[in-house]
């Protein structure tokens, strides 16, 4: 038996590569797909969460008496209803999270160690009962100082939010605690001896402020407790099998009695990655008895989710004149916020990735302050580190005169090149990225006095990990393709486009479905730019577990050997004239028999997808300034990227437009505004500036095709790259247009016209 | 307790009653009482329109509307917006240009881009992006989003010339 | 929380004084549903003022055109008169918020909101713009400078409420603008806002001029200087220039979450002036 699918990797694709409308499109075009909040059970009650109001503060007392009394009150929950779990780190995307914080970090326990840190979780018949029963909960604090700012943290006197944590990574071990929760470090070659052999180098430090996801969908979910002891749950996340096992943990269950159903998702873009509501809907179901509906404000959403770390990075680099790299070294600061386990190390890693470097160095620093505990944001870490070390480069190519985009390619890593972080690099395609930014009619158009244009590349992992995948053949021939990673942006069509391509067979015979946690085998999350790779690496597996069947199928109707059967364009073959003449067998025929040859088909897949291919982006960018306000217009942006093979194109090009557009409000405008207390005092949309529809230009796109050779049809991930230059070309841009070199972000107005007018100072005096 | 309000209204051309608590917005009993969990609420202060409907004729936040205000009045709402099951050109021209990734945004910006073509139905790109401008989009960067508003402009000018 | 909708100003004013400092004037609701959703208020009593003739309608009275309070932004905006004759009080209410805001926004939610960012209190004011209140004892005019006398506080007594503006006809030659920074170009509050009134003699040189600001201090400003700095000149760049100065000179901003007084001060100035710039531009074409 054969099929088709590795032959046509470097041929001619039938369904890779087109742009069918997304099976799930009608529901979401009609409001009639249902979101976290959209659903409804009977004797549902509404949940609420009492949040601290302190920065930080030693937890004294909870009196839930009086709330508890409060008729139409059904249930409270506190840190009394939770088992204290010990200390065992568990993946979350790309990061790590651990069970001893997220215990905490859901109902706080002996401190809240941030403004909206949940104390008390009530659950009562109707919003009004249950939001009067939050202010009859009596809690006694006793404030304690707080510390916001990750520098400020890693002072030797600064208040201490963990008394015994003790920073791992340092040899010998420190003797007293601190805020540092972990130092690492990366690297290769001699840093100090390459310094010596450059011509120009170049040193400076950036900040970075927290910035939020930003998904429209706040966080919320459905639990349902029985008697008997199982649940169900209704969540909106990137991962329902993570809730599922993070839940079970905390509420002390066997993982097969809890089973959780993702909702269609609005967005999370790492947020969604973790926990926050569903142990204590689920904890309040328990005890209620009732179904419990929580859902988070948009307010509580920016005081007590996310948030991407803030952070000090400091850049060396040094460069020969004829623009080779000779060294590179970085010293990155991340908040974690209130629990250890900031993206820091993969900040360290990506840092300078798209060089090829002989010598480099990254030390990180993670760090906690009185902050909701940092969560994934798109490529978490890598912004921030890559934002200061594409500066850096774009002040090399000034200083020595050459193009940036030329020295960029001068210095980029290509197959064969050791990464910073250690591996060495298969087929990757920053080169490709690159050259097409400087043939770009963009990189050459003119620009009008006083505007400014920029460059600036990325690098992102992303990952593959368990997956599981059936497709269920239906009598008719056509198939319900089951995937266990939620749809968050479109990734239910490129698995029926790989099914597709990899069966043979009309891509509208497939309808694909999310399954619940019972109904297929563990999955890791979406997140990692793994959905369509991962999963359709499983799909792809599963057509050929079908494929398989359908063969033996075919060889056991016509009698012969099932090595003489062939697969071809859905449907099966003789394998050449020695197997025999035999009218060919559609899927359609061999399903319609199935019941007469052996039973129901059922492709599977359950696999540990390894060798997602890395991404490299390079995006272009002219801004004006005015001079007057300080206000940054982008004027055009061009985002160009390494696909492997763009499986749906048209949401490949999504991905770079979304990811660049966040990446425009983190240079310009977003940003966390605390008041002295740690208060966060821009806790929505109308203060906490994402760009809106008037603010950006098109973002045009060219989706540049580097095949990963461990997917069968060569796909990279590409979700995440794209947030990852926008900062540094936006400031390369406003350094082009001002002479201004913009090291702190966001580059809002008034930092924009503060700058202008101290470069003012000197000419006036002059 | 305080009585619930009785409101007669429409919505999407159907006479609807429904009892509400004063406090209770648009948004809450079109979601929470109706179960038309179409509109979405991103912010419940008026700040991303994913709870866009239009009242007598005027797009309006729903979560900016009481209840009871709807008495007498006409709501239309995205779940009224496909005619039996023939989409809307919007709906059709937002799914042929993948202009929604994760979706939570779509039914407002779709009730706002049919609000703008009712009153204009030859906008400029600037006139989209602005007009949508209380549209948040966290997904799309609103490049597919405002090609498709104008090529279902181009396409129901034609389909009416 | 009970809701009244009464058909006339009467009604109004007896459950406003009847609920005292209890009752809520609702009209488009887009500032007060956030701060009941919020918990900043809980009023025993909302009145909703949009079932009353006199604060819906657009109608010229003589030498005013009466704008009703409740009158949207969506409506004030397609009112061709009001357009032409007050184009910087049109564009401050249609700054507001996003379409849908505008679908419900109003003047008078704008003024007795009392915020010191509100758009269109500073080009009201420019416009010398009054209001109709109506209270216990009867009907009153009063100078839109007169209503907010702090960050969230009014000076209408008991019972009182604003039924609806007057705005005097200007006379020939004559133009207002209003200009507001925001960071992006949408949906933000005003970090500063400028408003300019003026009218030009035959020759071009100005004979009046009002020069307003919001956002710089704890109400709206009318800057007399500002506008002086134009009057009698031919609003040539010295002429627009002495005007931001006095513009600048007059902020007494605070530092807060949307920008810090230097920069409200700086950019005061540069709204001024280009506010002036384009209110000269539209007198003389008017």
């Amino acid at each position: 038996m054969t099929d088709g699918s590795q032959e046509k990797a470097n041929g001619a694709t039938r369904w890779i590569g087109t742009r069918p409308v997304r099976p799930d499109g009608v529901d979401k075009v009609t409001g009639r797909a249902r979101f976290g909040a959209d659903v409804h059970l009977p004797n549902m009650l509404v949940g609420k969460v009492l949040r601290s109001p302190h920065a930080h503060a030693r937890l004294k007392s909870i009196d839930t008496t009086r709330a508890r009394s409060l008729p139409g009150v059904k249930a409270v929950v506190t840190r009394d209803d939770f088992e204290d779990l010990p200390s065992e780190f568990v993946p979350a995307g790309e990061m790590l999270v651990n069970y001893r914080d997220i215990v905490r970090n859901v109902m706080a326990r002996e401190k809240v160690l941030y403004e909206g840190h949940p104390v008390a979780a009530v659950a009562a018949v109707g919003e009004r009962a249950a939001k009067e029963a939050l202010d009859l909960i009596e809690v006694g604090y006793e404030v304690l100082p707080h510390v916001m700012d990750v520098e400020e943290a890693m002072a030797p006197d600064a208040p201490l939010l963990h008394e015994d944590m003790i920073t791992a990574g340092v040899e010998p071990a420190p003797e007293t605690p601190s805020n540092v929760a972990k130092v690492v470090e990366f690297g290769h070659g001699d840093v100090e001896a390459g310094f010596a052999e450059a011509d120009v180098m170049v040193e400076r430090e950036f900040r970075t402020r927290p910035v939020h996801q930003g998904y429209i969908e706040p966080h919320s979910c459905v639990a349902s407790f029985s008697e008997d002891g199982q649940a169900e749950l209704w969540c909106t996340t990137q991962g329902h099998f993570i809730v599922r096992g993070h839940c079970a943990k905390l509420l002390g269950m066997e993982v097969s009695r809890l089973r959780v159903t993702a909702s269609e998702i609005g967005g999370g873009f790492g947020g969604k990655t973790v926990v926050y509501l569903e142990p204590l809907a689920l904890m309040l179901s328990r005890k209620s008895g009732n179904p419990v509906k929580m859902t988070m404000s948009r307010e509580e959403v920016f005081r007590a989710s996310g948030p991407a770390p803030g952070t000090c990075i400091r850049v060396r680099v040094g460069v020969r004149r004829d623009g080779r790299i000779t060294a590179g070294e970085a010293e990155l600061k991340y908040q974690a916020g209130a629990f250890q386990g900031s993206p820091v190390q993969l900040g360290c890693m990506c840092a300078f990735a798209p060089y090829d470097l002989e010598n480099v160095k990254v030390t990180g620093y993670d760090v906690v302050a009185n902050r909701p505990k940092a969560t994934a944001y798109r490529a978490p870490g890598a912004p921030q580190s890559e934002f200061a070390v594409e500066s850096v480069i774009d002040e090399l190519a000034k200083a020595i005169g050459m193009d940036p985009v030329a020295l960029r390619l001068k210095n980029a890593a290509k197959e064969g090149t050791r990464a910073a972080y250690g591996p060495t690099f298969g087929p990757v395609g920053l080169v490709e990225t690159l050259e097409a930014a400087g043939a770009h009619e963009h990189y050459r158009a003119r620009l009008a006095p006083g505007q400014g244009r920029g460059v600036a590349s990325g690098f992102w992992f992303n990952i593959g990990g368990e997956t599981c995948a059936n497709l269920n053949l239906g009598e008719d021939g056509t198939i319900a393709l089951v995937a266990g990673t939620p749809d968050i942006g479109g990734s239910r069509a490129a698995l029926c486009l790989q099914a597709a391509e990899a069966l043979g067979v009309d891509v509208e015979t497939i309808r694909p479905l999310i399954a619940d946690t019972s109904s297929l085998g563990y999955t890791f999350l979406t997140g990692g730019s793994r959905t369509a790779f991962a999963s359709g690496m499983a799909v792809i597996e599963a057509s050929k577990d079908m494929i398989g069947q359908l063969c033996e199928r075919a060889a056991k109707i016509w009698d012969i050997p099932v090595d003489a059967v062939e697969w071809v364009e859905g449907e099966a073959r003789p394998a050449g004239a020695n197997a025999g003449e035999f009218e060919s067998l559609p899927l359609a025929d061999l399903a319609g028999l199935a019941g007469k040859t052996g039973g129901p088909i059922v492709g599977r897949a359950q696999i540990n997808a390894q060798g997602a291919g890395p991404s490299f982006g390079t995006h272009v960018v002219d801004v004006d300034v005015d001079r007057e306000t300080g206000r940054v217009e982008i004027l055009r942006y061009t985002v160009i990227q390494d696909a492997g093979k763009a499986v749906h194109p048209d949401y490949v090009e999504g991905q770079m437009q979304g990811g660049a557009v966040q990446g425009i409000g983190w240079a310009l405008n977003e940003e966390y505004v605390y008041d002295e207390n740690g208060r966060l005092e821009n806790p929505g949309f109308l203060d906490y500036r994402i760009p809106v529809c008037s603010d950006v230009p098109m973002i045009d796109t060219v989706i540049v095709e580097v095949p990963n050779p461990t997917h069968p049809y060569g796909v990279r991930g590409v979700g995440e790259t794209p947030i990852i230059p926008p900062m540094a070309a936006i400031a390369n841009a406003v350094e082009g247009a001002l002479g201004i070199r913009f090291t702190d972000l966001p580059m809002s107005p008034p930092r924009v016209l503060k700058a202008l007018d101290e470069a003012r100072l000197p000419e006036a005096a002059d | 307790m305080m009585a619930k309000a009785h409101v007669t209204t429409t919505i999407n051309g159907d006479p609807v009653e429904f009892l509400c608590d004063v406090e209770q917005t648009l948004l809450d009993v079109l979601r929470d009482e109706l179960h038309l969990t179409g509109s979405k609420e991103g912010c419940a202060s008026g700040d991303c329109g994913a709870c866009s409907v239009v009242v007598d004729g005027r797009l309006v936040c729903a979560c900016l509307m009481l209840g009871v205000e709807a008495q007498g009045h006409s709501v239309e709402t995205i779940e009224g917006m496909a005619t039996g099951d023939r989409l809307h050109p919007l709906q059709t021209k937002f799914l042929e240009h993948a202009a929604l990734q994760c979706g939570v945004c779509t039914p407002g910006f779709l009730v706002a881009a049919k609000s703008l073509l009712d009153r204009n139905p030859d906008p400029t790109e600037t006139e989209v992006r602005y007009w949508l401008a209380g549209n948040l989009c966290r997904c799309t960067g609103y490049d597919k989003i405002v090609r498709a508003v104008l090529d279902a402009a181009a396409e129901m000018r034609g389909a009416t010339a | 929380m009970r809701y009244e909708a009464p058909e006339s100003v009467g009604e109004v004013v007896s459950l406003l004084a009847g609920d005292g400092p209890r009752g809520r004037v609702l009209a488009g609701g887009t500032d007060l549903l956030v701060q009941l959703r919020a918990g900043m208020i809980a009023p025993d009593v909302i009145i909703d003022i949009k079932g009353i003739g006199e604060t819906r309608e657009i109608r010229e009275n003589g030498d005013v055109l009466v704008v009703g309070a409740a009158v949207t932004g969506a409506e004030l905006g397609e009112h061709a008169t009001a357009r032409a004759m007050w184009p910087g009080v049109v564009e401050a209410l249609e700054l507001i918020g996003s379409t849908q805001i505008q679908g419900r926004a109003s003047l008078a939610g704008n003024l007795c909101n009392a915020s010191p960012a509100a758009d269109t209190v500073p080009a009201l004011i420019a416009a010398a713009a009054t209001c109709t209140v109506a209270g216990p004892s009867g009907t009153r005019n009063v100078p839109v400078e007169d209503v907010c006398t702090g960050p969230g506080q009014l000076s209408l007594g008991d019972g009182e409420f604003v039924v609806a503006f007057e705005l005097p006809k200007p006379p020939p030659r004559s133009a207002d603008a209003y200009l507001r920074f925001i960071p992006r170009t949408e949906m933000d509050i005003a970090v500063v806002g400028a408003g300019v009134s003026l009218s030009l003699d035959e020759d071009g040189w100005c004979t009046a001029a009002r020069v307003t600001l919001g956002a710089v201090a704890p109400t709206a400003i009318l800057v007399e200087e500002a506008g002086a700095a134009l009057i009698g000149t031919g609003c040539g760049d010295a002429a627009i220039e002495a005007t931001a100065a006095a513009a600048r000179a007059a902020c007494r901003p605070i530092d807060d979450k949307r920008g810090t007084a230097e920069y409200r001060t700086k950019v005061a100035g540069v709204l001024a002036a280009r506010a002036a710039r384009t209110a000269v531009e539209r007198a003389r074409n008017a």
